[in-house]
Formats: structure tokens, C-alpha cells, sequence
């Protein structure tokens, strides 16, 4: 039953062309004098496919994922079936009215009240005046503001802003809804709210396209998923075989050795070989909260030479999510001038401040604000527990979140706070 | 199953499609999105206003304090000829229509950068935003009425019961000033140097206005005979010539000149929306 079809992609691709810096505008003096120096030919442009041969349907209901690594296509997939950007090539159809939600928030205006943002949210992405009246309250109540309704956005905190901000889009009730990892907002109470929201909408039998790098949440939402990788289409079918294939994907990156690693991003001047951690001068599997450790990246120069690099290596929590923990060696002061050209680069952690948990670590070189190397989810750290505060207690494993060092007080606010103050600030010294 | 057939039947088709040349201004869109018009539109007002210590009165008082910085400056001291309207008058009368030209343009070029967020974010036809910041301007420009009238009244010159042709000549100007604000607009994505020059270019064109000062001498002839036709191919000649003819009775912009200035104001509004139209297509891989 073709009618039934409510989204089709057919041989769809989009060619970026890339200049010489990432900005997509240029400048009107420099395009004409290159114009003249070069007589006439105009500037030379990369070319790029972020997606290629790309054919998929989805049927009326049903709940597509869509996954992949960073870089794989899945935003400029999104930002065509949202018609932000065209295609270069290829065509989708979709049959009714559609609704993107590609970031939580677009449009907020930090000058205008809350009920102003709501009119004026609910107008961009495509609500009827009436739609909006008739769920204002709704709205309201959902996002929990209520007597800040006449309050400047500006005087919200961050998360009041974010509730409001999804509490919007949640209202939006288009026959096709398209959302990008909007579900990663907010405290952990709220997008249990926002993921049930997702769930009726998907039982009201609305059809949904969803990208998300929670591999959780996709398995609770979607029927099928489409997996990308550099452009296309590498896997395609139920939700539990692409995640599974995803995973596979992920395990056996992490097997190939880092030298045989394509998925890489950086000029190459520089190119990790290895990475790994130490303990008191011995390789261990993985670090232990609270315990001494080494990150150790060795490393090589097939260009010869290079200058002034700097390090880093980012713990996230979820694969392309935030980082947890950031280490750059350029902040911390440390410069390398002149490296050798071949080598190891060492890292000494005091007391590793994560809780034990499962981290994805990625590592990055650059100089001068190029990027030599970086390489994604080079490898899957399960860190073992440990004693960090030195009281016997474990961290929580769930927050993931670093530790620091801390000192907890309370004061009494009765009459005489001078000497309770002079207590606790001789206890800190 | 036939109500659902019938859902389907009425449910609206998407084509998504590589760029095509020739695809015309989709009107269709821009009334299918004219809530969202009235509240970008809305969204200018409110924050102009919230932002500045004067509120809406500020509307008022920007060309009342231009009218009379131009009056004790041009009026008293350089004198120039005003066809005996006093200096003030003379100036408001195309104070007004000029501020309106001058954001519409200045605020119509950034509109689109300002707003980049939006374009990689959402979809909706992207005119809206030009087309929102001139409405948002038309709006200080009717309330900037009752002070020329004002004014008038104050220095005891007589209203022309020609006045309401007036709403011919200032079209002439939202004609242009929306044109001009589109064109740079679209330019402005692509280089983004084009935001610098676009302030001297509306300084060029006031100065090439006769605002503060007059192609006739006092005697009604033209000072250098023949220019006129030149300088009507801004726009914006004929129009502030023709509102301040239509309102104070000064001379007639002449028929010629009229329609240079037409016929120069409709051709910067179709390649305004020509080019707009091709380079919407990529302004969200640009900007």
C-alpha cells in the first residue's frame, strides 16, 4: 500500500565545498582579488559528500532512529528531510505537515517575557496563533515556570530556559516530527517527562524520525533505525539489529589497532599509534578512582618535524556526548616546542577524579590552531572503583561526574557569626 | 480506512529537491507563513522598545532631534535654500521618510546574519526575516507622522490638501528601502565583508537625497538644469521630493523624473528577489 508511505528518500546526496578555512562565508575583497591574481578562475574549492546514495521509507506511525558516528551525515540528513538545506542530488517526499526540533530553544529571545518567547517559538516552528492559545496553559504547566511567565527569558536560569524551551516543541503536533538528540536536556526527572512525551507522540501514530547518540533511548522509541557511516547507508533494518550492528561497529574499531584507524580528523603531520595507561611505571587495563595514573599517547611524525603542538584527551560519558572530564595540555601551561619524531606523550593524573563507570575517551594533537589528529572513541574505559576521598566511601557511579576535593561547613544564623566565621575559615586555611 | 484515505488525501506533499534555477518568489509560503511574519515583526518592535531607555517615544524624539540638530546647524549658519519653508520643516518632512529608508536598509542588510541561528536551525521562507524588520520600521514611520504634522503646525506652514499622495511617494521609498535591505541581505551571507560597506553606502545615498538640501533655488528653477534626471535614478529623490511636493507644497518632483525613479526602484526590487531567491538555496551551508 503506497499510501501508506509518509516519508521516501530516493538516491538523495549533498556535496559541501569546502574552502580553505571552515567558514562558509567569504569575503567580498578577497574573492575579488583572487579573482584578478588568478584571472578569472576564482577561488579553488574542495569538494565533500556528507551524504551519498542515501534511499530509505518510512510508513505512516512508525518510529525511525537514525545513529552514527560523529561526522557519519545523520545532521545534514536531518537538515534536508527539515528543508534547512537542499540536496544536491536525489529527492524525498514527505507526506504531511512537517516539524523539525533540531534545537531546543532556537529563537528565544533573551529580552522578551516567557509568554512572548512562547508566541514567538511556537510561530517559528510553524504553530498556528490559535495552536498556541488553545495550549498555552499546557505549555506553561509542562514546563513547570509558573509565576515567571512575565518575566524577561534573561532572569531564567539555564534550566528554566531549557524546560520552557522543550516545553514548546513537546506541543508541536505535526503529522511528521523530526527530532536531533533533544532529549539530552535538562535534569534526569525531566527527560523522563520529555521521553513519555516522545512516546505518546509516536502512539498517536504520528510518524517519527529520531537521531540520538543514546543508544537507550532509540531502543525505546524507534520501530527500525538506519545506521550511517561516512555518508551511507551501513546498516539498515529493526532497531535491535542496527544498535547491535552499531555496537559491533564500535568493538571493532576498538580492536583494530589506532595506527589502522581511518575514521581520523587532522592534516596527519602527527598521527597517535598507541594509547595507554600507567600506574607507579606498569601498563594497567584501566585507571582506578582516586588512584595515581599516566595517560600515555605515543605518537609519530610522518612529515617530519612538528612545532608547538598541544595535547588532549576528553572523557565522555556517552559516545559524542559532553565531555566529562577535558585534559589540554595547553591550558595547564605545558608547551611542546620542538617534539621528537617519534615518542610518547605522558600525562600525569593525580588521583583520577571519575567514578567508576564506562567512559569513551577521544584524543586530539593540534598546532597553531590546526588539527593534526584527533581520533573519536579511540577506546571504552570501564575504571575500576576506588577510594578517592579517602573515607571509605565510594563515589557514586551514576552521576559521572569528576570529583574534586571539598569541604562541607554549617553555620548557625544566630547572633554572633563573627567567631563562627573565624572557625570555619581557620579550618580551611 | 476511508476517513484515514481521506486524511491522507487532504495531508499536504513535501518534495524535497536539489536547487532549481527559476523557482520563482513562493508566495504561497510567505502567506502560509504570515503568523510567523507578524511575530518576527512583533519580536523587533518589542525588543527596539525594551531596549532603549525612551520606549516608543523614542520613534518620536530620534527625528525631532535630527530635525533641529540640521535646523541650528544648516538653518542658521550655512543657510541653504528651502524654497522659503522654514530650515525645520524643511527638513523633518524628509527626516522622516529618510530614517524609515535608512534602518530599513541598514537593519534589512543584517537581517538575515543576525538571525543565522534560525536559518541552520529551522525552516521557513527566509524573506520573512527582511520583510519582518521593513514592517517592524513602517511602524515608526506612521508613528513619526503626527510629529511631522506637529512641526508643521508649530512653524504655522499650511498642509497641502495634496497630502495623502503622500502614500505614493513614501511606497516608492518601502519599495526601495525593502529592495536595497533584501539585496544586501543575501549578499551579506555570502561575504561577510559587505556588512561594512553597507553603512557608507546609506551615507552616500542621504547625501545624494535631497533632504538638507534642494535641486531648485528660491526662484522654483532648477540650480544646474539636467542633473535631476541623473540624481532620480535613486529612488529615493523622487520620493522625498514627491512627499515633501504632496504635504508642504514644494516643487513638483517633475513626471520624468518620477518615473526614472519608478522604473529604477522596481528594478532593484526583481534583482533583489531574483538573487535572493538563487542564494536562499544555500544560506544555510554559508552562514
Amino acid at each position: 500500500m503506497p499510501d501508506e508511505i509518509a516519508i521516501k528518500v530516493e538516491n538523495l546526496g549533498k556535496r559541501y565545498e569546502i574552502g580553505d578555512d571552515d567558514a562558509g562565508y567569504e569575503l567580498l575583497t578577497e574573492t575579488i582579488s583572487h579573482w584578478v591574481r588568478t584571472f578569472g578562475r576564482g577561488p579553488k574549492h574542495k569538494e565533500f559528500w556528507a551524504l551519498k546514495n542515501i534511499n530509505f521509507e518510512v510508513r505512516r506511525g512508525e518510529t525511525l532512529g537514525i545513529i552514527g558516528h560523529n561526522g557519519a551525515g545523520k545532521s545534514t540528513l536531518l537538515k534536508i528531510l527539515s528543508r534547512i538545506t537542499l540536496p544536491t542530488e536525489g529527492r524525498a517526499v514527505l507526506h504531511g505537515r512537517v516539524g523539525a526540533l533540531l534545537e531546543v530553544g532556537t529563537g528565544f529571545h533573551q529580552e522578551l517575557t516567557g509568554r512572548e518567547n512562547i508566541f514567538l517559538n511556537g510561530a517559528i516552528l510553524n504553530m498556528s496563533r490559535a495552536e498556541i492559545i488553545r495550549k498555552f496553559d499546557e505549555i506553561v504547566e509542562f514546563a513547570d515556570i509558573g509565576p515567571f511567565i512575565d518575566t524577561p527569558v534573561k532572569r531564567y536560569s539555564s534550566g528554566m530556559q531549557m524546560r520552557l524551551a522543550f516545553s514548546v516543541a513537546a506541543h508541536l503536533e505535526p503529522e511528521i516530527l523530526i527530532v536531533d538528540e533533544v532529549l539530552s536536556v535538562g535534569d534526569l526527572a525531566f527527560q523522563e517527562k520529555c521521553l513519555g512525551r516522545m512516546e505518546q507522540v509516536s502512539r498517536e501514530g504520528r510518524t517519527v524520525v529520531f537521531i540520538s547518540h543514546n543508544l537507550g533511548s532509540v531502543l525505546a522509541l524507534c520501530d527500525s533505525a538506519i545506521m550511517l557511516s561516512k555518508g551511507e547507508i551501513a546498516s539498515t533494518g529493526s532497531v535491535r539489529k542496527v544498535v547491535d550492528d552499531y555496537v559491533g561497529d564500535i568493538v571493532h574499531q576498538q580492536t583494530l589497532h589506532l595506527s589502522q584507524r581511518t575514521d581520523r580528523h587532522g592534516n596527519g603531520a602527527l598521527r597517535f599509534t598507541e594509547v595507554w595507561f600507567e600506574r607507579d611505571g606498569k601498563v594497567v587495563d584501566s585507571p582506578t578512582t582516586g588512584s595515581d595514573c599516566d595517560i600515555v599517547l605515543s605518537y609519530e611524525t610522518p612529515g617530519g618535524p612538528v612545532k608547538n603542538a598541544n595535547f588532549g584527551v576528553m572523557f565522555g560519558a556517552m559516545e559524542g556526548g559532553a565531555a566529562t572530564l577535558n585534559l589540554d595540555s595547553e591550558t595547564t601551561g605545558s608547551q611542546f616546542e620542538v617534539l621528537p619524531s617519534t615518542g610518547q606523550v605522558r600525562c600525569s593524573l593525580p588521583r583520577f577524579p571519575l567514578p567508576p563507570a564506562q567512559y569513551f575517551i577521544h584524543i586530539w594533537a593540534e598546532s597553531g590552531g590546526t588539527r593534526l589528529d584527533e581520533v573519536h572513541s579511540v577506546l571504552v574505559l570501564t575504571v575500576a572503583g576506588g577510594d578517592f576521598f579517602g573515607t571509605g566511601r565510594m563515589p557514586r557511579a551514576e552521576n559521572r561526574t569528576v570529583l574534586v576535593d571539598q569541604k562541607w561547613g554549617v553555620e548557625p544564623t544566630e547572633d554572633e557569626p563573627s567567631d563562627l566565621a573565624a572557625q570555619s575559615s581557620s579550618s580551611s586555611a | 480506512m476511508s476517513t484515514a484515505e481521506a486524511q491522507i488525501a487532504a495531508v499536504p506533499e513535501v518534495v524535497i529537491a536539489p536547487p532549481s534555477r527559476w523557482s520563482g518568489i513562493q508566495l504561497g509560503e510567505l502567506w502560509a507563513h504570515r503568523e510567523l511574519i507578524y511575530f518576527l515583526t512583533k519580536r523587533e518592535l518589542q525588543v527596539r522598545y525594551k531596549q532603549s531607555v525612551f520606549g516608543v517615544s523614542w520613534a518620536v524624539l530620534q527625528p525631532l532631534a535630527f530635525a533641529f540638530i540640521f535646523a541650528a546647524i544648516f538653518g542658521t549658519l550655512v543657510n541653504l535654500p528651502t524654497q522659503h519653508i522654514p530650515f525645520a520643516v524643511y527638513a523633518i518632512v524628509g527626516l522622516v521618510p529618510w530614517l524609515f529608508t535608512a534602518g530599513a536598509i541598514g537593519n534589512g542588510a543584517t537581517s538575515l546574519v543576525q538571525d543565522a541561528n534560525l536559518i541552520s536551525k529551522v525552516y521557513f521562507p527566509r524573506l520573512a526575516l527582511p520583510i519582518s524588520k521593513a514592517l517592524s520600521l513602517i511602524v515608526d514611520l506612521v508613528i513619526g507622522v503626527p510629529v511631522v504634522l506637529l512641526m508643521i503646525a508649530i512653524y504655522g506652514v499650511g498642509i497641502e490638501a495634496t497630502a495623502p499622495l503622500a502614500i505614493l511617494f513614501l511606497a516608492l521609498g518601502v519599495i526601495t528601502a525593502f529592495g536595497l535591505g533584501t539585496l544586501f541581505a543575501a549578499v551579506n551571507v555570502k561575504y561577510r565583508d559587505v556588512g561594512l560597506i553597507v553603512p557608507v553606502f546609506i551615507q552616500l545615498m542621504f547625501f545624494a537625497t535631497p533632504i538638507l538640501w534642494s535641486v531648485v533655488d528660491a526662484n522654483g528653477n532648477h540650480i544646474r538644469d539636467g542633473i535631476q534626471y541623473i540624481l532620480a535614478i535613486n529612488p529615493m529623490f523622487s520620493a522625498i521630493e514627491g512627499v515633501r511636493w504632496a504635504v508642504i507644497g514644494t516643487n513638483f518632483p517633475g513626471w520624468p523624473e518620477i518615473a526614472i525613479s519608478a522604473a529604477s526602484s522596481l528594478v532593484i526590487l526583481f534583482v533583489a528577489l531574483r538573487y535572493f531567491q538563487s542564494a536562499e538555496q544555500s544560506f544555510a551551508d554559508n552562514i
